[in-house]
């Protein structure tokens, strides 16, 4: 009774086919970024927005561009934290050899610079798939890791091998380097993330998204009913390389500020951006935001249960957060191998019939 | 001209120049291309049984070479004290096996049994889940520092012409010899064997023959968890039972694609590929970009490869219908 479709009727195409058809969706959609972006900054202190929402958002980001390639396209990709560190390195060149221009551009040119580079990495696509493809973008993983670490050019020549987000301003307010205050690097990044999720979520129910679906479900049948796999497939990596490039740029630029890159962007990103377009939802962009949360969120959560709550040591509490990790995930894949957007689509079923049982 | 040379003709130069260190970097490649072999052969026998591509097995032999450290030591699970009796290898080394086979016995039960029939990617997913479960569990019962190993593999070297061969290394390959056979022998003669090739061959058709999948399944588990204690032990005692050891998994990954999923020789010959190539290319083209490319040489060898023959050396061919 709180989630019932019936009454609304639609008059144009251009309304039965709007990204949120639905008055619920519609109200739903606005009283969310309502909150984070009036009653959130509000309330917020520096290390929720740090710590938590600045992280959330950007892994949202990354999980919106591989569930792309995953989730929408088919292709498994193990290469995520590369690319980020692609958008990351791009991010940090551009802005200090060109210093003049301005921080969105920068962003939008990192994942441009990704998008590149994951187009190369996407070529071997064409001929493996499943796990031998996984296994193939690790090479992208480990080469680009390598790459930024040893070649200096990508760190100015520091000696240190760190690179480090110089301070830049947007619309006066600085919002980058170490002045600038965490909540505006938040809503900064509210933004722009919601911008971009809104412009994917458009992508995927249009013509372009439904090519990658076809190619997912069936490669060889959707090739025969005349969609170009190699096309739709290099157009997949590249859009999701846009999305995860900009969300590496955004982690150095509002989140990390100085990060170095091999580390900040190992294969361990790899694996958590994967895990979360999984617990998320394959094929969900709702899911893309939920999985990030729970990923993010969870961690933080046990280990100020285990050190806080109960007074365990430092060191053992991080073995039984692995555990706990771990453990989870193997529940949650048990319980509901669909993710948390399955888990919101059972939630609405409900809610249209409550509390009449048929 | 001058790349052309400092790529193509110096490496080629250097080695016809020193055959002998040559030889000695081909060697050291085959004896750590031994080692990747027996990661890769427990993914192989995984896969091959199960179809779960199982990320775990990099920390399967972390753990492995942790119980084994822990029982010969004495130490009391889940404190740092060494009150109990050590114990002498052998004995060790059983009660090892008899964890990694109850290991296996809770996979199955816990997490393979009620995931049946998802996606490969779920239990791909599912199997790093455990990886991070067991790498906490580990770390819980018998602490996280760097152990020592030493099972009485003998060490030292002796000179066949000018060529160092290390002792260590041979037994090493003697034993991962010995494993091979033992296993070509069981899958091949044995009951069970026949069992677990025909569940490789098709589940549908093996279950409707009566052949029970999850005695199967915790089998092969089992087997692979003997696998994982040997390559723990190996690696163990070479560079100390440390977390590290987790990582030759990553390791493995590109020896399978080269060899096939699918392939026992495959794991082997593909192993001692990239091995010897890894090592041959760090030596004599690492230095023009500043070494390290160990990391990812294997993955671009294997990448490249692929291309040709997406199916790996010996993987099955792959027919694709609609």
């Amino acid at each position: 009774m709180f989630y019932r479709e019936a009454g609304q009727f639609k008059a144009s195409y251009a309304a039965d086919q709007a990204i949120f058809p639905l008055r619920q969706d519609q109200w739903g959609v606005a009283a969310m970024l309502a909150v984070a972006l009036i009653v959130l900054p509000v309330v917020g202190n520096e290390y929720f927005f740090q710590a938590i929402m600045v992280p959330v958002l950007i892994f949202s980001l990354a999980a919106i561009g591989l569930n792309i390639l995953t989730g929408y396209c088919g292709q498994l990709s193990l290469g995520t934290g590369g690319f980020m560190a692609v958008g990351a390195v791009a991010c940090y060149k551009l802005s200090t050899g060109f210093p003049e221009l301005n921080f969105v551009v920068v962003l939008l040119l990192s994942g441009v610079i990704t998008a590149g580079v994951g187009l190369l990495f996407g070529i071997p696509s064409l001929r493996i798939k499943g796990f031998y493809l996984a296994v193939a973008t690790l090479a992208a993983q480990f080469f680009l890791n390598w790459l930024f670490n040893k070649v200096a050019w990508f760190q100015n020549y520091t000696p240190s091998g760190t690179i480090t987000m110089p301070p830049r301003e947007v619309f006066g307010i600085t919002i980058t380097g170490a002045e600038a205050d965490a909540m505006h690097r938040y809503l900064f990044c509210l933004v722009f993330v919601a911008i971009l999720a809104l412009a994917a979520k458009n992508l995927v129910r249009g013509p372009i998204g439904r090519s990658w679906m076809a190619i997912r479900d069936m490669d060889i049948a959707a090739e025969l009913i005349g969609f170009r796999p190699f096309q739709t497939k290099l157009l997949a990596f590249s859009v999701s390389s846009f999305y995860v490039g900009v969300a590496g740029a955004m982690a150095l630029s509002l989140w990390l500020g100085s990060v170095e890159t091999a580390e900040a962007f190992d294969i361990n990103v790899s694996f958590q951006v994967l895990f979360m377009v999984i617990i998320g939802g394959l094929g969900s962009m709702l899911g893309s935001f939920l999985g990030a949360a729970f990923i993010i969120l969870m961690p933080i959560l046990l280990t100020n249960v285990m050190v806080g709550g109960l007074g365990l040591q430092a060191v053992t509490a991080k073995h039984f957060e692995f555990m706990l990790f771990g453990g989870l995930i193997i529940f949650f894949l048990i319980v509901e191998p669909h993710g948390m957007a399955r888990l919101w689509q059972i939630i609405k079923e409900k809610l249209r019939m409550w509390p009449f049982p048929h | 001209m001058e790349f052309f040379n400092l790529v193509f003709i110096n490496p080629i130069m250097d080695m016809a120049t020193y055959p002998s260190f040559f030889l000695e970097v081909v060697f050291g490649g085959l004896m750590s291309g031994v080692m990747y072999s027996l990661v890769a052969l427990g993914f192989v026998l995984i896969f091959k049984a199960s179809g779960v591509f199982n990320f775990a097995q990099g920390v399967f032999a972390l753990f492995a070479a942790l119980t084994l450290v822990g029982l010969m030591t004495g130490t009391v699970p889940f404190s740092l004290d060494k009150a109990l009796p050590e114990l002498p290898a052998w004995v060790a080394i059983v009660l090892t096996l008899l964890v990694m086979v109850l290991l296996a016995i809770a996979v199955e039960r816990i997490m393979l049994r009620p995931l049946v029939n998802q996606d490969q990617i779920i239990m791909f997913m599912s199997t790093i889940g455990l990886a991070f479960v067991l790498e906490g569990l580990g770390d819980t019962i018998w602490g996280s520092e760097v152990k020592r190993l030493d099972v009485g593999i003998p060490t030292g070297f002796f000179m066949v012409g000018d060529i160092q061969v290390q002792v260590f290394d041979l037994w090493a390959a003697v034993v991962a010899t010995v494993l091979v056979a033992v296993l070509a022998v069981f899958f091949q003669w044995t009951r069970t064997g026949r069992a677990l090739r025909a569940v490789a061959d098709d589940h549908q058709a093996a279950l409707s023959v009566g052949i029970p999948l999850k005695n199967i399944w915790i089998i092969v588990w089992s087997v692979a968890g003997l696998v994982a204690l040997v390559a723990g032990i190996m690696w163990g005692s070479k560079s100390g039972v440390q977390f590290s050891l987790s990582l030759i998994a990553l390791k493995a990954l590109p020896v399978l694609i080269l060899g096939g999923f699918t392939s026992v020789p495959g794991a082997i010959i593909g192993g001692l590929i990239i091995g010897v190539g890894e090592k041959v290319a760090e030596v004599y083209w690492g230095p023009l970009v500043n070494g390290a490319i160990e990391n990812w040489f294997a993955y671009v060898v294997a990448l490249v490869f692929l291309l040709f023959r997406p199916q790996g050396l010996f993987g099955e061919k792959i027919i694709e219908r609609v």
